[in-house]
């Protein structure tokens, strides 16, 4: 395989940007052209990543389609390859670019091209994040990504954009220099940043926990994590519907990743050591902010606590290190993306139309918007986690793997199961059911066409993974084996060589 | 045909719930019911081929998740214990599907009612079919979901939706027990498909467990677990409060889901999970003192409760509470055989009253009515069979059943078993006189209706009663009939052979002959005393009404559940949430995070712009001052 698929990924956004830049800004008609543009490049990336899902061979656990070029000589290499795991996040990445594309119709107002633009970038800097095999690389696709959001966040924001975008960067930031730090002193200890070599050499153990903690303290705010999580509520509120979609459904599953390719692969022992901390974290995400979630009078901020609920679940499956708590947590992760997406979508669908995220300015939605009533009913029951959706396998597999560690913790993240269903309920009735009273919903029209299909297109994915989700597992069922694999023989070795020095 | 029986549900909902707009009102409801229909009549040639041949069936249809060692299918398994569900399913369902053609013939979103009929109906068959936990899971919490949908069908009504809400969210509570259960089978025994499963039991009898320090056995635990998840599904007290809420969802809901149905799953996984509930005496006890708590509780809050329906629903609480201590006893097949009369019966008295609502207009306030058998004689008719069935009148379908119950708990030869037997009898008494009560302050006595004259009283259409006759046929002779299959001597060898595990083989005793008679005795009493006391003599009740006015206000708010729950549950919780929002993550999380860190650079570059005075002296006093302090350090290094 010589053509270097995963380059053009990754150069294929930018390359559509570049075209929309020189598109005049003048005219309307222009500004339809420069969405065409854009939304040509993100579809012609969805179906070159859907073939590259062809040509993955999942019965092997190596890297595939691996490209390495000298960049910085005898420093850093331009070093991209994927493994079960990245692909299904690239996949998500491509799917989510249109369809959050195609949802931009009225809401942004101004500076359009710039908007799609920023889009576009960062649909390439989160490709590169997924596949980068090499430190640095990573590095700057994962904080690369930062700018287009904060700009978006910043630019096209609602009232509060300018403070949320800075409590955006502010979280953000902390945990990234901390990173940085890591990967300099990984580089001072090893002599290399290639992702694939790291693994085989492993870091020595002593310096395990402080770089642990120095990606955690980076991973934790984009996860988030209770208590760094306080940015998304505000982020999501500000956000424009679109950004709010990618924020939620490709941003947030950054850190999940980073998790599982770097704390887990190059830190195994420091991950044994802190298991108990994530534990802690993700179950007071699950619990509290479950119950935050449902005190909530505006309807995205309710939807972004959710998420850091959700997310707990997925932070949870990872440290199990257990088969199903993996594919779990993978399968979280991407329904999650589907599901949050949809949710976000939903609520600016509304927003458009009346202007207010408050539920208490709604109620009776379903007498004026039965397509609308229809949809929403099938995200929430994937929020809630019902079988048949591909949030209940998530969740599942995740409790399963948890149990298998711990009673008590699976027992305390089950209770998340019953807070979720109350809320998204609550949260349906408030805005669905009821009487129509409010004037201004009398005349909001239904879904138009462009609503069904993005809409739809997220809820079948959800439900037929719900009911057949071999397509996800398969793809990630080597990789894990053989990153579980890994983990343990590496802990066996530092249980043998501590035994010894106990022993003398 | 196993195949089509679970499928044709399944296409009736997709046909009738996404394009009932363009076939028309008319054509889903003919659909659905027919499609049901023909679920039903394969059940029924199910079943007597279980019966006749001893057929037993388990059909793959698909894997669903494989994940690690974990492998679970989509399946149908077919087994005594199944087909009994099946033909109760199916055939409930295919009769409410028809009777609701005339009870909502005045609604404006009749497709999409038979479409949740339908779904639950498919919900509920891959519940009784399943051959491993998860898809009973599956068809657990999509029953669930229907039952949502359902009860909140008016969702213009605030009542309706927060009953569906709560009914979803107190069955979740039970979830959370099932799931629990769950994992720890998967954990023990690395499946979670019942024969595997079951396989291991024996091995594993003294497999401790330790949790918070306890030591505890493990299969009792398991099925301490699993029973949690049945009280939810079947309102056994504690989980009980949505039953009677649930009301709020249209009448032939509450006869499918709420009395024939899905209430019966959590039976259905006790009997279901006989190999694993055998080896536990310890729950099997629970569960006796659970069914027994909810039989008697739930009988007396029935005697002064004034909604039509809102006394059935108790009465169904108190008839499960039955079927758990017939299950706790280890008369599993007792159990069934009381669910499937009590299908019947429940379902008629559900449906007759809706009979009578729709005659009212509406009204559920049985002081409200009264007076009108003349008006409607089938339904009256009906509904007295539905109520002699119920109370045990001999030789009726409950007569067989529930008598058999206090029979069986009293072979049992326990403690458990003879305080079941004394609690059996009395509630027996109890169920007799609230039912009476029901049929005589309905039908008898005077008119009391001051919105609608009794002349525009009439009788409900054809399509909502024959399905009330055939119930009513069932009610009659159900129990006559299957009583030597489900509870004869040899039942246990000859028709449940291995769907049912019984440790101990069933006693072939006989209970004394006064238990015998007991209970039909003071069941067919009671009618004549009800009779004084709600249409000849009204003071007494009254009397006792108000002289025993804390009494009378316990049983009518339900013994305070409702409000006990709201302020150690709901209130709470929403404090907790307002707590975290308000108090950690906006005072101290935002304002020593991000906002403190954006305030402390302000201080600094405020206290830094004031040093920018503009004043030359004050520039040169500070270089002074800072090349003396340099000049210090360097000397003293």
């Amino acid at each position: 395989m010589n053509f270097p698929i995963l380059s053009s990924l990754i150069l294929l956004p930018l390359v559509g940007s570049l075209f929309i830049l020189f598109v005049k800004s003048d005219s309307s008609n222009n500004y339809q052209s420069s969405k065409y543009v854009a939304l040509f490049t993100s579809f012609v990336n969805f179906f070159i990543s859907i073939y590259l899902w062809y040509l993955f061979d999942n019965t092997i656990s190596e890297f595939q389609f691996i490209e390495d070029k000298e960049w910085l000589r005898g420093f850093v290499n331009y070093k991209v390859g994927i493994d079960g795991i990245s692909i299904l996040f690239i996949l998500l990445t491509t799917f989510i670019t249109p369809l959050s594309i195609i949802s931009i119709n009225n809401s942004i107002s101004f500076r359009l091209k710039e908007f799609l633009i920023a889009i576009l970038v960062m649909e390439s800097l989160m490709i590169g994040v997924f596949c980068s095999l090499d430190l640095i690389i990573f590095y700057l696709f994962f904080e690369g990504g930062l700018i287009p959001m904060f700009l978006i966040i910043g630019i096209w924001g609602g009232t509060r954009r300018v403070y949320s975008a800075f409590k955006f960067f502010l979280f953000t930031l902390l945990g990234s220099v901390l990173m940085l730090v890591a990967i300099i002193t990984i580089y001072w200890i090893t002599g290399t940043t290639d992702v694939v070599q790291l693994y085989e050499l492993g870091i020595d153990w002593k310096y395990q926990n402080l770089l642990w903690l120095a990606f955690f303290s980076s991973f934790a705010v984009k996860t988030p994590m209770w208590p760094v999580h306080t940015w998304l509520p505000d982020a999501h509120v500000e956000a424009p519907t679109a950004g709010s979609v990618f924020l939620a459904a490709i941003l947030l599953k950054l850190a999940g990743y980073g998790f599982i390719r770097f704390s887990l692969g190059l830190f195994p022992i420091a991950s044994d050591f802190f298991t108990p901390l994530i534990y802690s974290l993700s179950l007071i995400a699950i619990v509290f902010i479950s119950l935050v979630a449902l005190m909530q009078d505006d309807m995205k901020k309710l939807i972004a606590y959710s998420s850091v609920a959700h997310m707990g679940f997925v932070t949870l499956g990872i440290f199990t290190l257990t088969q199903q708590g993996l594919e779990g947590s993978i399968i979280q992760m991407i329904s999650h993306g589907l599901v949050s997406a949809a949710l976000f979508l939903c609520v600016g669908i509304l927003y458009d139309r009346t202007h207010s995220r408050l539920i208490s300015s709604y109620g009776g939605i379903v007498s004026i918007m039965p397509k609308y009533a229809v949809v929403l009913m099938i995200f929430t029951l994937a929020a809630i986690g019902l079988p048949g959706t591909s949030g209940f396998i998530g969740e599942f597999l995740i409790l399963l793997g948890a149990f298998q560690k711990s009673f008590i913790v699976a027992a305390i993240a089950s209770l998340g199961v019953i807070f979720a269903a109350a809320y998204m309920f609550w949260l349906y009735k408030r805005v669905v059911f009821g009487n129509l009273i409010n004037k201004e919903l009398f005349k909001i029209p239904d879904l138009n066409r462009s609503e069904i299909f993005i809409l739809w297109s997220l809820a079948i994915p959800t439900l037929f993974f719900g009911f057949y989700p071999e397509p996800l597992i398969n793809t990630i069922e080597i990789s894990i084996q053989d990153l579980i694999q890994m983990y343990d023989l590496n802990l066996s070795f530092y249980a043998e060589f501590n035994g010894d020095n106990l022993i003398k | 045909m196993e195949l089509a029986l679970l499928f044709l549900p399944l296409t009736s909902f997709i046909i009738s719930g996404f394009f009932g707009k363009y076939i028309g009102d008319r054509l889903s409801e003919i659909i659905t019911s027919l499609f049901v229909s023909i679920s039903a009549v394969l059940a029924l040639i199910i079943f007597y081929e279980v019966i006749t041949k001893g057929y037993t069936n388990n059909v793959v249809i698909a894997s669903w998740i494989h994940s690690g060692s974990l492998n679970v299918n989509w399946s149908i398994k077919v087994d005594a214990v199944s087909a009994v569900m099946l033909v109760v399913v199916t055939l409930i369902s295919s009769l409410v599907h028809i009777y609701s053609i005339g009870y909502m013939s005045h609604d404006a979103h009749k497709p999409r009612f038979m479409a949740y009929l339908s779904l639950f109906t498919f919900a509920m068959l891959t519940l009784v079919t399943s051959d491993n936990f998860l898809q009973l899971f599956f068809g657990w919490e999509g029953v669930g979901l229907c039952s949502y949908f359902l009860i909140g069908f008016w969702y213009k009504k605030d009542s309706a939706n927060a009953a569906a809400i709560k009914a979803f969210v107190v069955n979740r509570v039970g979830d959370f027990g099932f799931a629990l259960g769950i994992f720890l089978i998967f954990y023990l025994f690395g499946t979670v498909n019942y024969n595997e499963v079951f396989q291991q039991i024996p091995q594993n009898l003294n497999n401790k467990l330790t949790f918070f320090g306890l030591q505890l056995n493990s299969i009792d635990l398991i099925c301490m677990l699993l029973f949690i998840g049945a009280m939810g599904k079947s309102a056994q007290i504690l989980l009980h409060t949505w039953l009677p809420d649930a009301m709020e969802g249209p009448t032939p809901v509450s006869a499918l889901i709420h009395a024939a149905t899905m209430v019966t799953a959590g039976v259905f996984l006790v009997v279901r999970c006989s190999p694993i509930f055998e080896y536990s005496q310890f729950t099997l006890n629970i569960i006796t003192f659970v069914g027994m708590i909810t039989a008697f509780f739930a009988a007396t809050v029935a005697l002064v409760q004034n909604d039509i329906k809102k006394i059935i629903a108790y009465s169904t609480c108190s008839q499960l509470g039955y079927m758990f201590f017939a299950a706790g006893v280890g008369a599993y097949n007792v159990a069934m055989f009381h669910l499937f009369t009590h299908a019947f019966f429940k379902a008629l008295l559900f449906l007759g009253s809706g009979s009578v609502i729709h005659s009212f207009k509406d009204e559920q306030d049985i002081n409200q009515m009264g007076g009108v058998w003349k008006k409607l004689p089938y339904t009256w008719v009906l509904m007295i069979i539905g109520t002699l069935a119920l109370t045990g009148f001999p030789f009726l379908s409950g007569f067989y059943s529930k008598d058999a119950i206090i029979e069986y708990a009293y072979l049992r030869g326990n403690t458990a078993g003879y305080y079941a037997v004394t609690v059996g009898i009395f509630t027996a008494l109890l169920t007799s006189i609230y039912s009476w009560r029901l049929i005589f302050k309905t039908f008898h006595g005077d008119y009391n209706n001051n919105k609608l004259k009794i002349d525009t009283m009439h009788e409900s259409p054809l399509v909502m009663l024959i399905p009330l006759i055939v119930l009513a046929i069932g009610a009659l002779f159900a129990g006559y009939f299957f009583k030597e299959l489900f509870i004869g001597y040899s039942s246990s060898n000859y028709f449940w052979t291995d769907s049912i595990k019984f440790l101990l083989p069933l006693s072939l005793d006989h209970p004394p002959l006064w238990i015998i008679y007991f209970t039909p005795v003071i069941v067919v009493l009671s009618i004549p005393f009800s009779y004084y006391l709600f249409v000849k003599n009204k003071n007494i009740p009254n009397w006792l009404k108000n002289e025993n006015k804390p009494l009378y206000n316990f049983l009518i708010n339900k013994w305070y559940f409702d409000e006990l729950y709201d302020y150690i549950f709901v209130k709470p919780s929403k404090k907790i949430g307002i707590f975290f929002w308000k108090n950690i993550d906006i005072k101290f999380i935002d304002k020593f995070g991000p906002d403190g860190i954006s305030n402390l650079i302000k201080f600094f570059s405020n206290k830094a712009v004031k040093f920018q005075s503009g004043f030359i002296y004050q520039y040169a006093f500070i270089m002074l001052l800072g090349f003396s302090a340099l000049l210090t350090y360097l000397i003293l290094i």
